[in-house]
């Protein structure tokens, strides 16, 4: 299993099963302090203690067990080419993971069609291990006659969902099913400085109930700080009208603490971020940036672009919940559909009767 | 003493001068008069929404061309690709500019672009077809000159290379109008990015065989070197800005970032200068130049040689030169010698039918009138004949009331004479003269009573 939290084979529950009594991997030291290994006396309200048990050693234990297995992420990166989007999963995992890194070449012509190449490996940090897989998208949106360009993506992560579904109903399971399903999609928009283009808008309403959707303004140096904070307002607009639900999703927020915590970042979303994998000395630090001739553009620096928040919010705080909305969620709603349709998958295994396994 | 002349095959003497003859003076006539005249100069920009085109427009000519009252068509939804057309005079320096700006909103930004260029292809084409026209007819007095005269393609920075739109807009053009690729926003890239970019798009431009305008080599030295420097740096990539900004106690037109400004004029940061310069001080004339001994001419042999071959014209235009059916093999010169001919019989004949026409009405009316005209007399006979019917009525009874009288005063006199037979003693005057006047008054009566009748 993958996941620190109880396996994937569980009853559907309607409600996202996010056990808060569990902390999320306190193995990322820069995690806010969510009650780390403190006795969360937690929401059970239930009795007192009259002395010290050891409940709060199962962390502990989640933690060893998972920097044994380590675990899987899966990002897909999506938009027209040159927005640059190899070089921001490049920086975003500070490790040159892209398929622009793997030996593509800047010399590669337009696919004719949009492909989907996935690339994998396997990072490791403070001793867990995660294995990474970038899906990149090239072709898209690029074509002169971009019609239904987002077919290809949408048949891509149903056919992961379809995958896991096998190995799920398969009646000698795997010990641990292979979690190849996109946890989150990076939606790149150009940074026009007037709207959102019809393509945009077009792929966010087919995917954005399949998937999670972060949007991201790309190339975000060629914005004023007043051109950006126009360009959001009127994407942001742009989104709400069109119906656009995109990561962290308003129905899913669970209490209070979340909602208010996701509000605050969706207020800010999409980041304007912009990616570089140089280094150049500022002030006497050595910062990844792009210089230009009127100044060094600082990828860290909160005041230059976003980008430090979207890593923040992707990764050190929100990587697990992605996980989650994904596995809960998106394809708890595939396989409603599937199994509906279908009446079934194998005619031995009914579609009611799951393993429970606990922790 | 006379020398042979540049190529030999026709040489002309040339003669050295002994004295100042003064014709050295022709060029400046030549600007005189153009400067009294006016230039004319029409600008297209073609490119996806949002790449800074209507920007860049204000800061090449310093005018809000687009402004909040009126603004760019980026500021407009639009759901195909429209193509608009706004004009400015400018003056400077006692020279005066009609600048038209040939805008194309939606290029491009449909998820289905095929096709998109075909609305800018139709305008240039129309444009021509005025053009064309124009010179054609017989009183060339007023010759407006709306021929697109460049067209600046905006490239964005994606910073690898052409996209397939990008690819197939200029193949498509850049026979019929002088292209000039320019990089939009080039702020996004870094100098060595920008470098590795334009290398890139140069490459593909050649791989194509699309021709962009050339810049013409010129037998000054200095000006081939400016010239090269253009060419080296070629596609220009380009930053536009509306708005000024203090550096260093300048005031500039810039952009402002957080990290640094961004200066349009500023030869380091981006090729602005060069192309405004480029554009509007050095080689407008020859743009103008290349698309009237170039695009024009290609057009125009195109259309008249498909007039002459083709029989039909399949493109519906003003209809002065379309012909139905022609004889194969005719010179153009020849054709329109036979055009005009035919055209002068139509004109004959339609005349001859507007006579016929007009005559033929003519007669109607003189007809209409005639026939009014017997009328009018026979109601008068008619009319007449009433009238003399009465009269002989009259007559009549005037004749009869005559013979009344006269019977009657026959026998007043039979009377009268009895009575002054009988009365010889009484006065006759006065009697007569009561009598007479009676008898005036019964005649009266009588005429009364028969006219009554």
């Amino acid at each position: 299993m993958s996941e620190i939290v109880p396996p994937e084979v569980r009853p559907k529950p309607a409600v996202p099963a996010k056990p808060s009594h569990v902390a999320p991997p306190a193995s990322v030291p820069h995690m806010p302090p969510h009650g780390p290994g403190a006795g969360s006396q937690g929401s059970g309200g239930g009795s007192t203690l009259l002395g010290y048990v050891g409940i709060d050693t199962i962390i502990e234990q989640m933690r060893k067990k998972t920097m044994k297995t380590g675990f899987d992420f899966n990002i897909m990166v999506v938009g027209q080419s040159g927005l640059g989007k190899s070089t921001l999963v490049n920086t975003l995992f500070k490790s040159q993971v892209s398929r622009r890194s793997s030996g593509w070449s800047r010399d590669d012509k337009i696919p004719k069609t949009v492909e989907i190449k996935s690339v994998s490996h396997v990072i490791e940090e403070g001793g867990v291990k995660m294995k990474l897989t970038v899906i990149d998208t090239p072709g898209f949106g690029d074509q002169i006659n971009n019609e239904n360009c987002w077919e290809p993506i949408s048949k891509y992560i149903n056919e992961q969902y379809e995958k896991f579904l096998k190995e799920e109903v398969n009646i000698a399971r795997k010990k641990r099913i292979p979690d190849t399903r996109v946890h989150c999609c990076l939606y790149f928009i150009s940074p026009t400085g007037h709207s959102l283009r019809q393509l945009d808008v077009e792929f966010m309403k087919h995917l954005g109930r399949a998937v999670n959707i972060i949007p991201v303004i790309a190339k975000a140096d060629t914005l004023t700080p007043e051109e950006k904070t126009e360009f959001k307002q009127r994407v942001r607009k742009e989104l709400e009208v069109c119906g656009i639900e995109f990561y962290p999703q308003k129905e899913f927020d669970e209490d209070m603490e979340d909602k208010s915590d996701n509000d605050k970042i969706r207020e800010a979303m999409p980041f304007a971020v912009v990616g570089s994998d140089k280094e150049y000395q500022v002030n006497g630090k050595r910062v990844l940036g792009r210089k230009t001739a009127w100044g060094i553009v600082e990828v860290e620096n909160p005041n230059h672009c976003e980008f430090s928040l979207l890593r923040d919010f992707l990764i050190r705080s929100h990587l697990q919940d992605l996980k989650e909305v994904t596995h809960n969620i998106h394809y708890e709603t595939y396989r409603a559909k599937r199994l509906n349709d279908n009446g079934g998958l194998h005619p031995i295994s009914s579609s009611s009767d799951t393993q429970e396994s606990n922790l | 003493s006379s020398g042979g002349g540049p190529q030999g095959h026709r040489s002309y003497q040339q003669k050295n001068l002994e004295g100042y003859v003064g014709f050295a003076n022709l060029p400046n006539q030549v600007y005189r008069k153009s400067v009294k005249r006016g230039f004319e100069f029409t600008l297209m920009v073609v490119g996806e929404s949002g790449l800074g085109k209507s920007t860049l427009i204000n800061s090449l000519f310093l005018t809000d061309l687009y402004s909040s009252e009126y603004p760019g068509p980026s500021h407009r939804i639009k759901k195909t690709v429209q193509v608009e057309q706004s004009k400015v005079l400018v003056k400077e320096g006692g020279v005066q500019l009609l600048l038209t700006i040939v805008d194309t909103p939606g290029f491009g930004d449909a998820v289905d672009n095929s096709n998109c260029w075909q609305p800018v292809i139709d305008h240039i084409d129309s444009k021509f077809e005025d053009y064309l026209n124009s010179e054609s007819r017989v009183n060339r007095r007023q010759m407006p000159d709306n021929r697109v005269h460049c067209c600046l393609y905006f490239i964005a920075p994606s910073g690898h290379g052409l996209k397939p739109l990008d690819i197939e807009f200029m193949k498509r053009l850049h026979e019929k109008v002088n292209i000039i690729p320019l990089i939009a926003k080039a702020d996004t890239m870094t100098p060595e990015e920008c470098q590795q970019f334009k290398k890139q798009i140069m490459r593909e431009i050649q791989e194509h065989k699309i021709k962009i305008y050339e810049f013409p080599e010129t037998d000054d030295e200095e000006e081939n070197k400016l010239v090269k420097k253009i060419k080296d740096r070629l596609p220009l990539a380009v930053v536009g800005s509306n708005t000024i900004i203090e550096v260093n106690g300048k005031r500039v037109r810039g952009r402002q970032y957080p990290w640094g400004v961004a200066e349009v004029e500023n030869g380091d940061h981006c090729d602005f200068t060069i192309l405004r310069n480029m554009l509007i001080r050095t080689h407008m004339q020859d743009l103008k130049d290349v698309t009237n001994n170039v695009h024009y001419e290609n057009y125009r042999s195109r259309k008249l040689a498909a007039v002459t071959y083709n029989g039909a014209d399949n493109n519906k235009s003003k209809g002065q030169l379309t012909k139905v059916d022609t004889v194969e093999g005719i010179s153009p010169l020849a054709q329109m010698e036979e055009e005009r001919r035919e055209h002068m019989a139509k004109m004959k004949k339609m005349e001859m039918e507007m006579e016929q026409v007009f005559e033929m009405k003519v007669k109607e009316k003189l007809q209409k009138l005639k026939d009014s005209e017997a009328e009018l007399q026979r109601r008068h006979e008619q009319m007449k004949k009433n009238l003399e019917a009465q009269h002989k009525e009259l007559e009549e009874k005037r004749r009869q009331f005559e013979e009344e009288k006269v019977s009657w005063e026959a026998q007043q006199h039979l009377l009268e004479q009895q009575k002054l037979d009988a009365s010889r003693y009484t006065l006759p005057n006065q009697k007569k003269g009561k009598n007479i006047d009676s008898f005036n008054k019964a005649v009266l009566n009588v005429l009364c009573m028969s006219l009554q009748h």
